[in-house]
């Protein structure tokens, strides 16, 4: 008995814009201008939030939060969902989650330590930011399930990281996602590093798009620093998915350009030269040179888009430090059950009443 | 005589445990090339190299079951989870396995692995980086459970942790860490466990806590001392896997009265055990009830809210005159 191949993969790898924002013309989504322009300024408020966010930290007005420079690649994905598709966020896709729609507040506020932040308006259909890596991809599988069962329209996609796919709820979820064919998209935001540990010790296997094979489904690898690839990968997995094919993997290569968070120092682990490299390919200005070639950028166009921006960012900090300022810590006893239980009942008493001997021991 | 903090005392009993026993690991996430995200491990790579400090994918149940394994094969795991919030992707590998190989086997196979996390809040951290979860580790019986509260224990108790023949849950108030220094000296003793520290005597009530909270309940007993003149007996337990009730019953005997501090959640606490256990042991000494200052009944609040949630020095000071006035 001879051996034979039983079954042989291959594994794609899709770039649609180069690194000067040239543009394959077989490939090209043919994204109109208007949208062209919405998407852009989308990059830019994601990375102007960031730094505004660093500021905000550095003065104490915000907690650690983990930076999305470089990363903003993955609007592409928000800009291929339908309204009835939903994102269940790990929590770096921030120019995804405002090309949806999620306002700049829950994202301040969120990073302010607030609860309530992670309510995004009904439309957008943005599940709570996770902290717990991984964890979510289970959730977004249950969640394309539930849609599955009761013939709702509607395509979940899950982001989460290379390290989160360490993880083994991201091993069940595809395998949970492969076995029902769940109108699920996993994607991977591969940004290289996991805090210290790179991309390498995260996994054996050359690609992350070709753990699909182990679970019946497709895996492809796309530029996640081209927009417009993730864009058509998207748009490829919403339609097997609407089709009733299942789940898809994207693997989004792109790259952390800052630290992990506000309390890391990347110098410890990652050489400068490395950083350097990837400069060039940073989303922003691969768009930017794209949309001079079809004169759609103009330097006043951005002198506007840009003051516009900090007008839009400037209220939404004023409004989540005035709503900050005014929160009272024992609500927190507020949401745990449908309804409190006598315990809590008591022990929100009890700490009422605490709270105001203490006030007046102070006044 | 070095003056360290905590950091540097978990740090330097890493070190010298390392350099005396050769079967002794580490792995975890982020613990090699940046000595874990608060630089317990740092320096630890240059020293002993790759194969006895290895950083490991974001993967705790890997973490947590090969380290089982590890320890099987005759090595002397120390897990590092990055926040005890994330243990529970493991949990697993600690409540069915690392905690009940001794007695599956009949006490032919035992499990010698340590697992360090930071716990607790108070840093303005985000989700799960601030939960106090040791009461599940107590309800995992065969685990031992280990909560040092300043350099000197930490470093003398985390020596004891990797000595111990049992898998020990070792829980490093992270609050604490850069908040005390202390005289460690080098090649200081090990610190046996189930042995509560007697920090403070007094004469009026005794006060049991452990971890970040014997900071807040030290202070509140200055105070009691000041403004109530009540004269406090502080007591910080140390190991809770094996618990001292002897030092605390005999506390309780002398003062008659008693406030258990800690920041987990109150019901089926670590509080709730020692209450218990006065009850059996000297119930008849009691001259008022048993009070407890305790994280509330609900999931850890982002730090917005924390401060809410968190047992302070005025919430202690309000006990303590409760049950003296009763
Ligand atoms: C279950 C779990 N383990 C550990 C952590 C601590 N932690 C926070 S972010 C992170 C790295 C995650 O890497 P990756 O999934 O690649 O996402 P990235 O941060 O690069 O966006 C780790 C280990 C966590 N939040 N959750």
């Amino acid at each position: 008995m001879p051996r034979t191949a039983l079954k042989q993969f291959t594994i794609e790898h899709l770039q649609i814009m180069d690194q000067d924002g040239n543009v394959d013309p077989a490939l090209d989504p043919k994204i109109p201008d208007q949208d062209l322009k919405e998407l852009y300024r989308t990059m830019l408020k994601a990375r102007m939030v960031d730094d505004r966010m660093y500021k905000l930290q550095a003065q104490g007005r915000m907690g650690t939060f983990p930076g999305v420079k470089g990363q903003e690649g993955c609007l592409g994905y928000g800009y291929a969902l339908g309204k009835d598709d939903s994102i269940v966020p790990a929590f770096r896709e921030t120019a995804a989650l405002f090309y949806r729609g999620a306002p700049i507040k829950n994202i301040l506020q969120y990073f302010m330590g607030m609860e309530e932040a992670n309510v995004f308006p009904p439309e957008v259909k943005i599940l709570p930011i996770p902290i717990a890596i991984g964890s979510q991809t289970l959730h977004g599988a249950g969640l394309a399930w539930a849609n599955q069962i009761q013939n709702k329209p509607g395509v979940v996609l899950t982001f989460f990281g290379d390290g989160g796919s360490s993880e083994g709820d991201f091993h069940e979820a595809c395998n949970m996602a492969g076995i029902f064919k769940l109108p699920v998209i996993f994607v991977c935001i591969n940004n290289g590093w996991a805090i210290s540990v790179p991309r390498t010790t995260q996994c054996a296997s050359e690609t992350l798009a070709q753990k699909a094979v182990g679970y019946g489904f497709p895996g492809i690898q796309v530029d996640g620093n081209d927009f417009m690839a993730t864009y058509v990968a998207c748009k490829e997995a919403l339609d097997r998915a609407r089709k009733g094919e299942g789940p898809t993997l994207i693997e989004s290569v792109t790259y952390r350009l800052g630290a992990h968070t506000t309390a890391d120092d990347p110098k410890r682990y990652r050489s400068e030269k490395e950083v350097e490299v990837w400069k060039p390919r940073d989303p922003m200005i691969r768009f930017k040179a794209y949309m001079e070639k079809k004169k759609l950028w103009s330097e006043a166009w951005q002198t506007k888009l840009e003051q516009e921006i900090a007008v839009e960012i400037e209220e939404a900090v004023r409004e989540a430090e005035a709503e900050f300022q005014a929160i009272n810590p024992y609500e927190m006893f507020d949401h745990v059950y449908s309804e409190m239980t006598p315990d809590l009942v008591a022990q929100k008493e009890h700490a009422l009443e605490f709270a105001e001997e203490v006030a007046a021991l102070h006044h | 005589m070095p003056v360290i903090n905590m950091v540097k005392a978990l740090n330097q009993a890493l070190h010298e445990e390392m350099e005396r026993d050769d079967k002794v690991v580490i792995l975890g996430e982020d613990v090699a090339q940046v000595g874990g995200v608060f630089r317990v491990t740092e320096g630890l790579l240059d020293r002993f190299g790759n194969k006895r400090v290895i950083d490991t994918p974001v993967s705790e149940a890997g973490i947590l079951g090969c380290a089982l394994g590890m320890a099987l094969g005759g090595l002397k795991p120390i897990a590092e989870i990055q926040f005890s919030g994330f243990m529970h992707n493991g949990f697993h590998q600690l409540n069915c396995h690392a905690a009940r190989y001794r007695t599956r086997s009949w006490g032919h196979y035992h499990v010698p692995m340590v697992m360090r996390a930071p716990i607790g809040g108070g840093i303005r951290a985000l989700e799960h980086h601030n939960d106090s979860e040791e009461a599940l580790y107590v309800q995992s019986p065969g685990l031992k459970v280990v909560f040092p509260s300043g350099p000197r224990n930490a470093h003398g108790l985390l020596l004891s942790a990797i000595r111990d023949p049992d898998p020990v849950m070792y829980l490093e108030p992270k609050r604490v860490y850069r908040a005390i220094r202390e005289e460690v000296p080098e090649g200081a003793e090990a610190i046996p466990f189930g042995q509560a520290q007697l920090v403070h005597e007094g004469k009026d009530i005794t006060l049991i806590s452990y971890g970040a909270m014997l900071q807040e309940s030290l202070e509140a007993a200055d105070k009691a001392a000041s403004e109530l003149k009540v004269s406090v007996e502080v007591i910080d337990l140390l190991s809770i896997v094996p618990m001292d009730t002897e030092t605390i019953i005999n506390s309780v005997k002398k003062t008659g009265r008693c406030v258990i501090v800690h920041e987990a959640p109150q019901s089926c606490g670590v509080g709730s055990e020692i209450i218990s256990r006065i009850n059996d042991h000297a119930l008849l000494h009691l001259e008022a009830p048993i009070a407890r200052v305790c994280g509330y009944d609900i999931p850890y609040p982002f730090f917005a809210r924390e401060s809410g949630y968190l047992p302070s020095v005025p919430r202690i000071l309000a006990a303590i005159r409760k049950t003296v006035e009763f």
